[in-house]
């Protein structure tokens, strides 16, 4: 008996019983849709991450408060009690000034923003006047502050995209003035639209959010690196300045590398743990398979016990067998692999999931083998049938 | 001329909690090529066990058995396998057809299991179908016919790898008395072609139409031979 026609008496045999097959290959089917949407969903998240950091522009040297933990350490203190202060941005343009070209501070808070009748509850973030070419943020019309009005603490804000069509509609929002507070602040700039961290913030000279309002803390310092050195020995001079000052456990200093590669290291973790997860309903699906099957050759021995007579051997029995299973679990797979698919598809608009490549073969692979191994016992059993006791079985 | 089948003190214990029946015993048999012979005795006397030793599907705890002057003693399953599928063709009471599978691809089981070229199946099955009278019903699932057109489907799929011998084990048991004739006059006529035929029955009245005739007692042939 060749392969051909192995193949064609096991299709026939599975069309024979056609929901029986289906229901078969369902357990495969939801392990591979499984591994294929959690997987890819973890590749949209990781694209998301990615996609942010870009548009932080690059270059780029944080100092946080606290030990911020992205190696084991204990998390970061509460943002009340920040170790860093207004001396530590002096320190690192004193100190590193070979190495670092801009540096700013993160100074942020929640306020409602009102002009006129409307009002919006957003982010207030303080920065130093070169923020805009540490972070890339241009002003699409209008301009950024000046280093004369972030010493003078200047009552100017510059609008991210979204609050600004929030507050202002169509209206040209320029030398406008917004309330905070009950402060009043001239809108000098305002931005593309870029992302979530500025399209619905206001920027202002950290001076004056550290004047205006009580209780706000350094959450970070900001540096960018000079474009000809490494930016692995810029952050150690940011390092080497904060020592003046700090001790170890009080800052923390990571590069966008050590924050992407720590998120990495975290996306790729959350991958094998749900990949295993996923895993096993493939192994449970193999089990339904050889449940199923050898109630199947219970059911079938007559059959097998004809086949044998009529010159069928053993080996003709179970690689018949065998070819059902893999039949079963390889298009269970393949079904899988289109519906994980298709729901990467789906929900394209919420996040970039795409099925990575190497998620092909290996969830192809898996059900095949998942076929092979949970068919061998039923298919060896099917093979053992003696034909006098198959014939006579009713 | 060498006979189409030999049996050579052939017999069949069974072990039942230690103690050892007999189902077939010293059974010596000389099948010639063209031959047509009933094997009968009453239920219980070994007749079904002679015929599965004679089809090859089951072994002789002693004895031998020769088929076209081949011992098929020391034969493993795959070459016992191989010689039923070419020498031997069975017709079983149960007719044993695939359920919901056509009168074509039961009559073609065998071939696939042969060495014939599979783009000759078709044509040998139509061949046979047409010689037992079914080439109307071809596309027909085994469960759609009668219990002579389906007796008649399997003594097709007996023919259909030109065997040497055709084992029919109560062929008539499960048919009412009319189509029970014609599956006989069948058999009749498939011998005056030219074919071996081997027919197990307990009905006396069926023995008749055969050329030779055998009785089974307690596994011994205690008529006959
Ligand atoms: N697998 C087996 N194990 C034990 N004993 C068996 C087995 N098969 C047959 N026998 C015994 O062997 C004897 C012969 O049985 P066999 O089936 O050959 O009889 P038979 O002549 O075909 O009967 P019937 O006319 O009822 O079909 C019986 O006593 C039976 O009980
Ligand atoms: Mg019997």
């Amino acid at each position: 008996m060749d392969i051909k026609e192995t193949l064609s008496t096991s299709l026939k045999s599975l069309s024979l019983n056609k929901v029986r097959s289906f229901l078969t290959m369902l357990g495969v089917v939801i392990g591979v849709f499984a591994v294929i949407s959690l997987v890819s969903l973890v590749e949209g998240v990781q694209n998301y991450v990615e996609e942010q950091f870009e548009d932080l522009g690059s270059n780029l040297i944080f100092v946080a408060s606290g030990n911020v933990g992205y190696q084991g350490g204990r998390p970061g203190q509460n943002l009340s009690s920040s170790n860093l202060k207004e001396k530590h941005i002096d320190l690192i343009e004193s100190e590193a000034e070979d190495y670092i070209e801009y540096v700013t501070p993160t100074i942020q808070t929640l306020k409602t923003v009102k002009y006129k009748t409307n009002n919006y509850y957003s982010a207030v973030i303080g920065v130093s006047y070169n923020a805009d070419k540490i972070f890339a943020i241009y002003p699409k019309e209008g301009r950024f502050f000046n280093r004369l009005e972030q010493n003078n603490s200047s009552k100017v804000v510059i609008i991210g995209n979204v609050l600004y069509s929030k507050l202002f509609g169509n209206e040209n929002p320029i030398k406008k003035s917004v309330k905070i507070d009950g402060h009043s602040y001239e809108v000098i700039g305002f931005l593309e639209k870029k992302n979530p961290d500025y399209d619905e913030s206001l920027i202002i000279p950290y001076t004056t959010l550290r004047d205006d309002f009580e209780g706000t803390t350094i959450i970070s310092i900001v540096s960018k690196a000079r474009a000809k050195v490494s930016l692995d020995e810029a952050s150690e001079r940011v390092r080497l300045a904060l020592y003046k000052d700090l001790n170890d456990d009080e800052f923390t200093v990571l590069t966008q590398d050590d924050i992407l590669d720590s998120i990495d290291s975290i996306l790729g973790i959350l991958t094998i743990a749900l990949a295993a997860i996923a895993g096993i309903s493939l192994l449970v699906g193999g089990i339904g398979i050889m449940n199923i099957m050898l109630v199947s050759v219970t059911e079938r021995t007559k059959e097998i016990g004809l086949r044998k007579a009529l010159g069928a051997t053993s080996r003709d029995i179970k690689r018949q067998f065998m070819i059902e299973a893999v039949l079963i679990s390889a298009s269970g797979g393949l079904v899988g692999l289109f519906l994980g698919w298709l729901t990467t598809v789906l929900i394209r608009d919420l996040i970039n999931a795409s099925v990575p490549f190497w998620a092909i073969p290996l969830s192809l692979g898996f059900s095949i083998v998942v076929g092979v191994v949970f068919g061998t016992y039923p298919a060896a059993k099917a093979s053992e049938k003696d034909p006098i006791e198959a014939l006579r079985y009713e | 001329m060498i006979p189409v089948l030999e049996a050579k003190n052939l017999c069949k214990n069974y072990d039942i909690g230690g103690v050892s029946i007999k189902a077939v015993c010293n059974v010596n048999l000389i099948i010639n090529k063209g031959d047509f012979v009933a094997i009968t005795g009453k239920s219980g006397s070994g007749k079904s066990t002679l015929m599965h030793m004679l089809g090859l599907l089951d072994t002789p705890s002693n004895g031998e058995l020769i088929l076209n002057g081949k011992n098929t003693k020391g034969m493993n399953e795959k070459e016992l396998a191989q010689v039923r599928n070419k020498e031997i063709g069975f017709v079983f009471q149960s007719f044993n057809l695939l359920q919901r599978t056509t009168v074509l691809e039961n009559v073609m089981l065998p071939l696939i299991y042969s060495t014939i070229p599979n783009e000759e199946h078709e044509k040998i099955a139509l061949n046979v179908i047409k010689q037992v009278g079914l080439d109307h019903r071809l596309k027909n699932k085994s469960n759609e016919l009668s219990g002579g057109e389906r007796q008649r489907v399997a003594i097709a799929r007996a023919l259909v790898n030109s065997p040497s011998l055709i084992l029919a084990d109560e062929p008539t048991g499960n048919l009412d008395s009319k189509t029970g004739d014609e599956i006989e006059k069948m058999l009749v006529e498939l011998n005056k072609k030219g074919i071996t035929i081997i027919l197990v029955t307990h009905d006396n009245d069926l023995a008749q139409i055969t050329k030779k005739q055998i009785v089974l007692r307690d596994g011994e042939i205690v008529d006959g031979y």
